[in-house]
């Protein structure tokens, strides 16, 4: 009934190729087919931001792209963030500012915050709350998590 | 002793969390599991006239699609349980598991479609055929109780589900020499609960015993068991229920649903694992929010601004059914005394169904809307007898010296409402100081002079934490030496696992990182209420407390034995128990373990119980007292209504903190919540019940940029009620924040004369009322 494609994509550094429904989006697609739930589904229209991963790169919400659409991408997620065993900084300091309550929203503001720390390393406040303007989070009144943002953004830009 | 106790322990949920690793009811996949999608009323209110579903039986991948009648006797025609009776009920009308014959708001469940996948269920959904008879919908619960009101149920005489009041004191004689009468009416909107996780069901029947497992992503898997076992008519035993992480829960989630009842019945009838998870849209449409009431109060009053009483009406909207009991318009009233020595109130509230989502406490309960009408109360005695608010609250506090005091009334309980502690003009002092109260009217001329208008705002509460009746909890020791409590409680979120690890922790002397807790599975823990109104902390963190100190106590005492050495002299550190000034002479508690749990040619010690372990629970001695102050400063633009949140000061009062930090983010949290209440979160529905705000597009939440930076001072009054002095936090946040804002954005427009009273609140509506104030004459800057 429904159309399929085949789609080959990177999925944290590793190959995943498949036919999907090309209504699929690219959040079912990652939890679903890749097995790879840490992608939370908090809205399905664009706008909480828990779905939110790395395509090439770029911070997108994987429940308004569709999977086909990611075909030859490299997508990282929540579970390809840590290397060798080791926390990224965001997610390290999440833990250490209480940027986390029910865990839920998590993993899409820290990949939000990751691109952005990434695209400008010496953020202010301002500029945190700005950049996880597309996150809704219940718990933690977000003032966890934008010291978390500021603690790791030193941290990656090396200090000060 | 007090190693982790008191200190900023990280929480040890968090890096499987922070990675991925989450376990969430979506992420649980069974085998031969088949999805479920809803086909929800599409009406406010309608009679089902049929159901027509044989286009979607036969559509590729459908198992099955059932409506109430192919539920089979008994449960064809069987409500829902109550999980809350009371006498109080005039109508008791819970929701049937699927529509029967009427459907009495927007996203009542009708039928449920079973396929391979949620896509298939959803395309299947969407061609069931439903022949419905609209009838007139009762949406504004203002005029529910009025005479030539739509009835909310076709079959019921009027809307009115129940009246309760709070009463106590001279009321007539507090009203009648009062040099000031003064009288405010108000709306207040909550909506729901926008945990970030919607709600989801699985279940499933184990083949090697014929019982049900339940997953449920819900606050009370304990009511979910005893209310689900009693609708399907089976022994609890057979019903084991697991909350699995659940990503939020703030109210809405301690209810149970008749997603509850239908899905484990499918799994019998289907004889496969069934799921579904709540989307979105059916969030907004069918799971339970906490709505409006209309209040009218009156106040009477001194020149200087004491209450001598307080008396008025109240409407709450309960929404379509009963499910929730009344303990929202309960908690709605209940508290209305708040921090103050009030000699005197009379208050009715009026319950009415209206065809909209079943209404049930949302963070707070009613402890927020019963806050909000106190402290409106202590806003209107301010602006008309032209007092400082914050005066007015301190010179009708309750006095430090009072306590345990008695406003009068009694709980839900029958017990007479007590409040065990606290200081409560130590908090609003160190609130003021916070947030720089003195030199506010400074801040405030300099800004008029460039034309800005920037006001401020305060509010205190109390809050009764630490509801009983009971939780419970064991703690065992392993031969390892490794600690693991089972409890009952689930968590959304709140850090119970760390929290508890570092009260075991600190009694028996180990690592924090040697301690495990396990809960939320009513296998593994037998009896449990659930995670709500602040209770946790103080119920739980009581039972694990006393467990630990036996499991202390029993391993001095076989020590004492083995060693021959008397109790006083040992000491537990380290993981050992061993004696003071002698550390080699000593046994490791792993080793205490091993030797109270041996296998066949061992013996259990003279005189000793199997097992290093100790179960405890513990019975409520009432509620612990929580309170605090709240200092909103503000900026509203005049031309456009746009309002600034410009600082949040807080200063509360939970008791002894466990874990500051973590006190410090449900404080946070609370707060956001409050302002989302004040300033952004509104549920509308146009007349014919539909509703309009299904997304969060339409629906707006607090988010970061918008949000002020919240500066908070913590007072530690401890309780007197359990043994460590511990108050609940979880809601405190919320309670006071609507006035604060509320209060904040008129103490602006103070100029103007503008009263605000209801909230939400937005740019427009400030907008029409300072045209309103400017069309009455209003002079700004006068």
């Amino acid at each position: 009934m429904a159309d399929t494609r085949r789609i080959n994509l990177t999925v944290n550094g590793e190959s995943h190729e498949g036919e999907v429904e090309t209504r699929m989006h690219l959040a079912d697609f990652l939890r679903q087919s890749a097995g790879l739930t840490g992608t939370h589904l908090g809205c399905e229209h664009g706008v909480c931001g828990a779905c939110t991963v790395l395509v090439d790169g770029e911070a997108v919400r994987a429940c308004l792209m569709l999977a086909v659409q990611a075909n030859e991408t490299s997508v990282t997620t929540i579970e390809g963030l840590a290397e060798d065993g080791e926390l990224h900084p965001v997610q390290r300091a999440f833990q250490e500012q209480h940027g986390l309550q029910c865990g839920f929203c998590t993993p899409g503001m820290v990949m939000s915050l990751a691109a952005y720390i990434d695209e400008n390393p010496s953020p202010d406040e301002r500029d945190i709350r700005e950049a996880i303007s597309g996150n809704i989070c219940r718990c933690t009144g977000y003032q966890g998590i934008v010291a978390a943002g500021l603690q790791a953004a030193v941290e990656i830009r090396g200090g000060g | 002793m007090d190693t982790y106790v008191g200190s900023s322990v990280l929480r040890s949920e968090d890096p499987r969390l922070l990675t991925g690793n989450g376990r969430y009811i979506d992420d649980i996949v069974l085998p031969n599991m088949v999805h479920a999608a809803f086909v929800r009323s599409e009406h406010a209110h309608a009679r089902i006239n049929g159901v027509d579903a044989d286009t979607a039986r036969s559509m590729p991948g459908v198992v099955a699609v059932m409506t109430l009648d192919d539920l089979g006797e008994p449960y064809n025609t069987k409500r829902t349980e109550q999980p809350y009776p009371s006498p109080a009920f005039k109508q008791d009308i819970t929701i049937y598991p699927l529509a029967r014959d009427e459907v009495c708001f927007v996203g009542e469940p009708i039928a449920v479609v079973f396929a391979d996948s949620r896509y298939t269920a959803e395309d299947a959904a969407a061609m069931v055929r439903v022949d419905y008879e609209p009838l007139p919908a009762m949406v504004d619960v203002a005029a529910a109780l009025d005479d030539d009101a739509p009835l909310a149920h076709a079959d019921s005489p009027d809307n009115l589900i129940a009246t309760l009041s709070i009463g106590f004191g001279d009321v007539d004689g507090a009203f009648a020499n009062a040099p000031h009468v003064l009288s405010e009416s108000f709306r207040q909107h909550r909506g729901g609960c926008h945990a970030m996780e919607c709600r989801g069901v699985i279940a499933s029947v184990d083949p090697a015993h014929g019982g049900l497992t339940m997953y449920s992503s819900t606050q009370s898997p304990y009511l979910v068991r005893s209310v689900v076992a009693r609708y399907l008519g089976e022994d609890e035993h057979n019903l084991r229920v697991i909350a699995p992480d659940v990503g939020g829960g703030f109210g809405p989630k301690a209810g149970v649903y008749p997603e509850e009842i239908v899905l484990p019945l499918a799994a019998r009838m289907l004889s496969r694992p069934v799921k579904w998870v709540e989307d979105r849209r059916e969030h907004f449409l069918a799971t339970n929010q906490q709505g409006d009431q209309v209040w009218s109060l009156e106040v009477a009053a001194d020149d200087d601004g004491t209450i001598r009483g307080v008396r008025g009406r109240v409407i709450g909207d309960a929404g379509a059914y009963t499910n929730y009991g009344l303990l929202l318009p309960m908690t709605s009233v209940i508290p209305l005394p708040g921090p103050y020595a009030i000699p005197a109130i009379d208050v009715k509230v009026d319950v009415a169904f209206t065809n909209t989502p079943t209404k049930c406490p949302v963070r707070g309960a009613g402890r927020p809307t019963a806050a909000y009408a106190m402290e409106r109360m202590i806003e209107v005695i301010a602006r008309n007898l032209d007092l400082d608010p914050a005066d007015v609250r301190a010179r009708n506090f309750v006095r430090a010296d009072q306590f345990p005091y008695q406003p009068g009334h009694t709980m839900v309980t029958g017990a007479s409402v007590t409040y065990d502690s606290g200081d409560f003009h130590g908090c609003l002092d160190m609130a003021k100081g916070v947030a720089d109260y003195a030199n506010f009217s400074l801040r405030q001329e300099a800004a008029r002079a460039e034309g800005r208008y920037v006001g401020i705002g305060v509010s205190s509460y109390i809050e009764d934490t630490g509801m009983g009746p009971y939780e419970g909890a064991t703690v065992r020791v392993e031969p390892s030496g490794a600690i693991q409590i089972l409890a009952g409680t689930a968590s959304q979120g709140q850090g119970h696992a760390t929290v508890f690890s570092q009260i075991v922790a600190d009694q028996l002397g180990v690592a924090f990182e040697d301690v495990t807790y396990q809960s939320a599975d009513t296998a593994l823990f037998p009896l449990g209420v659930g995670t709500l109104a602040s209770r946790t902390v103080v119920a739980v963190s009581t039972a694990v407390h006393e467990a630990a100190a036996q499991v202390r106590d029993k391993a001095i005492a076989l020590t004492a034995q083995v060693l021959e050495a008397a109790e006083a002299d040992l000491e537990v550190a380290g993981g050992r128990v061993f004696v003071k000034g002698s550390p080699d002479r000593g046994m490791t508690l792993g080793d205490l373990a091993t030797q109270l749990a041996p296998f066949n040619t061992g013996a259990v010690p003279m005189g000793f119980t199997p097992g290093l372990e100790a179960t405890s629970y513990n019975v409520t001695r009432g509620p612990a007292t929580a309170s605090g102050s709240h200092i909103c400063e503000v900026e509203v633009d005049i031309e456009t209504g746009e309002i600034t949140l410009i600082k949040y000061s807080v200063a509360h009062d939970c008791g002894r903190m466990l874990n500051p930090q973590l006190v410090e983010g449900q404080v946070l949290g609370g707060v956001v919540h409050g302002i989302g209440n004040a300033l952004f979160e509104r549920m509308h529905y146009d007349e014919s019940g539909q509703p309009l705000s299904v997304n969060y597009g339409e629906y707006f939440l607090p988010l970061a940029a918008e949000m002020p930076p919240i500066e908070i001072a913590h007072q530690e009054t401890l309780s007197p009620l359990n043994p460590m002095g511990v108050k609940g936090a979880g809601e405190g946040g919320t309670l006071p924040a609507a006035n604060a804002v509320i209060a904040a954005i008129e103490n602006a427009l103070k100029p103007f004369g503008v009263v605000v009273n209801d909230y939400p609140v937005d740019p427009e509506r400030i907008c029409e009322l300072l045209d309103e104030a400017l069309a009455g004459g209003a002079v700004p800057g006068g």
